[in-house]
């Protein structure tokens, strides 16, 4: 009886377990946004965290997205050649770019680099006492380490997104155009009569749920930081594990509930 | 007046406090002396309200720290913590006048630098600290800017956890009469943790004796030698064989 008791057994816990942190993750998420209308408000603070995840990573998702549209142009050209539809290469590229790719992609890399950076040093604020000193100086750490960073990089990660969306899309051209023999002109007139609004927006809405979601991880699991090095190294580990996994399913959510009516 | 009365806090399995009652009149300087692990740090921080007891009750001048304005009642308190807890994002003067640069004591920022400049002086650190990272700054600096912070707003109350811990016997000397000149000349109620014998003699007015999570011993520092407790003559004495396991 144990034998098939004990499994179960673990597998509940297991299950209890993940459903409670996934409750506390809530909890923290709902409490940060109610800081959002309760002052004071650190504006320093929101404004430094607006440099260090916006500014900052500019040049990582900008990279990121230049190389991903030009192999997109290439992977597309590939393909369509087998239906003689080579010249979907600019309306295709554009579209995955501003729907998928850009805020995808470039919610990935803000996550390695910001979710990790924000999760390494709350933790450490953490273990060296400054969280306890923040609130023995009367000051709430909710307020002051974690609505600005969220607030910042949900306003900066759509942000990120459409600028990696713009250089995704001239990284098509510039390999549409050099590698592929598209005319400059028709592969932009392409791209911009096939683009709607709606395609730019949604994505624009993703990144800045993936800003949320980015930031919120890595306060969280700061915050949650066990003792030493040890400790924050595996905030931090969690912190970006969580956050990747996070937009990648809250991704799929979003493109059923915009795209699929 | 500081008052205890059977507080109990446990983590998990761990039973750190097991009723302890203490009170710490107004303008005293209280010690807290005790084996590491046996919950020192967890007493100080359930008065602040960082830790919350598990039972019993803990007022400060009769009311409850669990209850009330809590930015008016922290307001009332420094702290130095053992290993500082300076913020490393801010230069040395924002960290000492941190309270004073925003919230409820907020001052112009000329006036804020000048006061931390001041603060600094009082525990022997030159202006030219101000502008420094804490980083750039050694152990025991550290510790006199955090004794600066601490300082920064002159509280009622004042906590150090482990002030001397690191430092070598001058600087720690230094500490400790920084610390008896801080609570003699601004009448703050001050509550100290420590190992260190000869900081318990240069600081204390009373001192308490917890193990076991409760209080074992408590009375002046002047009965510390004659007491006849065999728990705080181990302790203060350092033997090894007594009531106290040497593992614990």
């Amino acid at each position: 009886m144990s034998l098939i008791l004990s499994p179960l057994a673990a597998l509940g816990a297991t299950v209890l377990a993940a459903l409670a942190a996934m409750g506390r993750v809530a909890l923290y998420a709902f409490e940060t946004v109610t800081h959002l209308f309760r002052p004071p408000f650190y504006g320093r603070e929101f404004l430094s965290a607006l440099v260090q995840i916006g500014w900052l990573s500019l040049p990582v998702v900008g990279l990121t997205a230049l190389f991903t549209g030009g192999a997109l142009a290439l992977q597309i050209y590939s393909g369509g050649a087998r239906f003689n539809a080579e010249e979907v290469v600019p309306s295709i590229v554009a579209i995955g770019m501003v729907r998928e790719l850009g805020p995808v992609l470039g919610g990935l890399m803000v996550a390695a680099r910001v979710a990790s950076s924000i999760a390494a040093e709350i933790g450490t604020m953490k273990v060296t006492e400054q969280i306890d000193a923040l609130t023995t100086l009367s000051t709430n750490p909710m307020k002051y380490l974690t609505l600005p960073r969220v607030l910042a990089a949900t306003l900066a990660v759509p942000v990120l997104v459409a600028v990696g969306d713009a250089i995704g899309i001239m990284g098509g051209y510039i390999v549409g155009v050099t590698r592929l023999g598209f005319n400059e002109a028709a592969y932009l007139k392409n791209t911009v009569d096939f683009l709607e609004l709606w395609d730019v927006t949604s994505g624009l809405i993703k990144g800045a749920v993936f800003g949320f979601i980015i930031a919120t991880m890595g306060c969280y699991y700061g915050m949650n930081s066990g003792r030493g090095a040890q400790g924050v190294g595996r905030a931090t580990k969690a912190a970006v594990v969580a956050a990747s996994v996070l937009i990648l399913a809250a991704n799929y959510l979003l493109t059923e509930a915009f795209f699929t009516s | 007046m500081i008052t205890l009365t059977d507080v109990h806090k446990a983590f998990g399995p761990k039973h750190v406090l097991q009723g302890v009652n203490l009170t710490i009149e107004k303008g005293t300087s209280m010690v807290i002396i005790g084996g590491s692990g046996t919950g020192k740090s967890v007493m100080l921080k359930s008065i602040l309200g960082l830790v919350v007891p598990d039972s019993g009750t803990i007022t400060v001048d009769g009311n409850n720290v669990q209850t009330g304005d809590r930015d008016a009642f922290l307001a009332r308190f420094g702290m130095l913590f053992q290993g500082g807890a300076l913020f490393d994002s801010l230069p040395v003067w924002q960290n000492v006048a941190f309270r004073l640069l925003r919230g409820a004591l907020k001052r112009p920022k000329a006036e804020a630098r000048e006061i931390a400049i001041e603060k600094l002086r009082r525990v022997g650190l030159k202006p030219e600290t101000a502008d420094l990272f804490p980083s750039e700054l050694s152990g025991g600096m550290q510790k006199r800017v955090g004794l600066a912070r601490a300082i920064a707003a002159e509280p009622e109350i004042i906590f150090f956890d482990e002030p001397t811990t690191g430092l070598d016997p001058i600087m720690a000397g230094v500490i400790n009469e920084l610390i008896r000149e801080i609570v003699t000349e601004m009448g703050a109620t001050a509550m100290t943790i420590t190992h260190d014998m000869s900081s318990v003699r240069a600081i204390a007015d009373n001192i308490a004796m917890l193990h076991d999570g409760v209080i074992k011993w408590s009375g002046p520092v002047a009965k510390l030698d004659t007491s006849g407790d065999p728990y705080l003559d181990q302790f203060i004495h350092g033997r090894a064989e007594g009531p106290i396991e040497a593992v614990r």
